[in-house]
């Protein structure tokens, strides 16, 4: 195994560490242990756990972004891609649920671990950007009404966001999969023109 | 002694702007030491007669049954066309259009009635008197002018308005100027400054040697550009907060990234106003 193919598995261990059990009672040697390595070694490959929910948090951010610049470069109208964007976050949320746990759990719930290097856009710019372009263009080509971004951003990743929460914590009646339509629905008619 | 280069400036559809900023120009009577205008409108030259010329400028936008000096302007200008060895299209007008819409190459983004003739396009509202003496000196020398693929002066338009503008660091840095006249602050965001992706080395060379519009607190108005005057020239147009033009040269993805980069970072500097900023560092002393 290459040193990068062993640090993405450190990765990827960390993140259902850190989504199941949170930030601060995930310990590296819980992570060395699962990975069987040394606590020692492990520093080799982040210099602390500060370090690696950082690199976590760039490599969501990433994974989020590349799937969703797909979306944005669709030839397609912006009712659609609303639909596909819905469609990648609960699926995700389905058989990736890690991720939405640590974005969530992690992230937004211990900001002050990313207060240094990771503040604003920095680490999270990759999805954010997609995000803005995928407004943008909704906007050009007059299919969805012009306003405020945060406006617009907020009530899109919130409320996705909160049927994911909703989802995890066993609340909803449905599989996330049957909200996939009316979710994009009623985004699309808060968004449109 | 040679010949002095002849020069015969023709207004159709204009204001005069072009001619005033002209005028303007520092060393304005060294000119006629080796120029020669066989005619112009507004300063005294020899009677208007349709004759061979090294230069016809013409200055303001066409129009159909307009008259000058007794002729349609047009078959006029059809006439001195043919007897010029040079053509430059002055000022916004001319080369685009400007307010009325129709120039000699372009009528707007469109191709125009003299699409196919090989003319200088000098556009501004006004063009800069450095870049007019600038297209005289290189002619009467007979120097070769680059030019662009809109027939624009490249040693003038290759630069951008935003080059050379004082506020250029709040620009990289994302912090706006709030309100109209405010010194310090980028204008590009709220005050609808066109600067990123206007053509013209304006904020470089400065108007009058001392300032230029963004530099006094005005933004940049695009009047070198051929879709000039737009709408609401104060404020920004934007697609869901996100400017609906950006800078030049770049995509939008990666200038979107480094503006959401800049944000996040901050410069605390730029955040107030400078004068209390070294104020405050003082204190702490």
């Amino acid at each position: 195994m290459t040193k990068e193919e062993k640090k993405e598995l450190i990765m990827k261990i960390a993140l259902s560490l850190f989504a199941k059990r949170g930030f601060y009672n995930t310990t590296i040697s819980d992570i060395a242990k699962e990975m069987e390595m040394s606590v020692g070694n492990m520093y080799n490959y982040f210099p602390s756990k500060e370090s690696l929910a950082k690199e976590l948090l760039i490599y969501t951010s990433k994974k989020f972004g590349e799937e969703i610049r797909k979306i944005n470069e669709m030839d397609i109208h912006s009712r659609d891609k609303i639909k596909k964007i819905v469609e990648l976050y609960f699926e995700t949320a389905i058989n990736e649920p890690e991720l939405i746990d640590y974005f969530i759990r992690v992230y937004l719930s211990n900001k002050e671990i990313f207060a240094n290097g990771c503040e604003g856009m920095l680490c999270v710019s990759a999805f954010v950007t997609e995000i803005m372009i995928f407004f943008e263009e909704g906007v050009r080509k007059k299919e969805l009404k012009n306003q405020d971004f945060f406006a617009a951003f907020g009530l899109f990743m919130g409320y996705i966001g909160g049927l994911a929460f909703l989802n995890k914590e066993g609340i909803l009646t449905k599989s996330l999969y049957e909200y996939v339509e009316p979710v994009s629905e009623n985004i699309y008619n808060a968004l449109k023109v | 002694m040679h010949s002095k280069f002849k020069v015969l400036w023709i207004d159709a559809n204009t204001c005069y702007g072009c001619s005033h900023s002209f005028f303007n120009y520092k060393e304005f009577s060294s000119l006629f030491d080796e120029i020669e205008f066989l005619y112009h409108p507004l300063f005294l030259s020899n009677d208007f007669s349709i004759q061979n010329s090294d230069l016809l400028i013409v200055e303001g936008a066409l129009r159909k049954n307009f008259f000058r000096m007794g002729y349609e302007f047009n078959e006029l200008l059809d006439s001195l066309i043919k007897r010029a060895s040079n053509i430059l299209a002055l000022g916004t007008c001319a080369v685009y259009g400007g307010i009325y819409g129709e120039g000699l190459m372009f009528n707007k983004k469109e191709k125009g009635k003299y699409f196919d003739l090989n003319i200088i396009n000098l556009p501004g509202c006004p063009p800069h008197p450095d870049w007019i003496v600038y297209i005289l000196n290189m002619l009467k020398s007979n120097k070769q002018i680059l030019l662009d693929e809109l027939n624009r002066p490249k040693e003038i338009f290759a630069y951008t308005s935003h080059m050379g503008c004082v506020r250029n660091e709040y620009f990289d840095w994302k912090i706006d100027a709030k309100d109209f006249g405010e010194k310090e602050g980028c204008l590009f965001y709220l005050q609808g400054c066109q600067g990123p992706f206007t053509h013209g080395n304006c904020n470089k060379i400065l108007w009058n040697e001392v300032n230029s519009k963004p530099r006094a607190g005005t933004p940049c108005f695009g009047c070198t550009e051929a879709d000039f005057p737009k709408d609401n020239l104060f404020k920004t147009d934007t697609f869901m907060g996100i400017p609906a033009n950006i800078p030049l040269g770049v995509s939008k993805r990666a200038y979107l990234t480094l503006s959401g980069v800049a944000k996040s970072l901050k410069n605390d500097r730029l955040e107030k106003k400078l004068i209390n900023y070294l104020k405050e560092k003082n204190e702490d002393r």
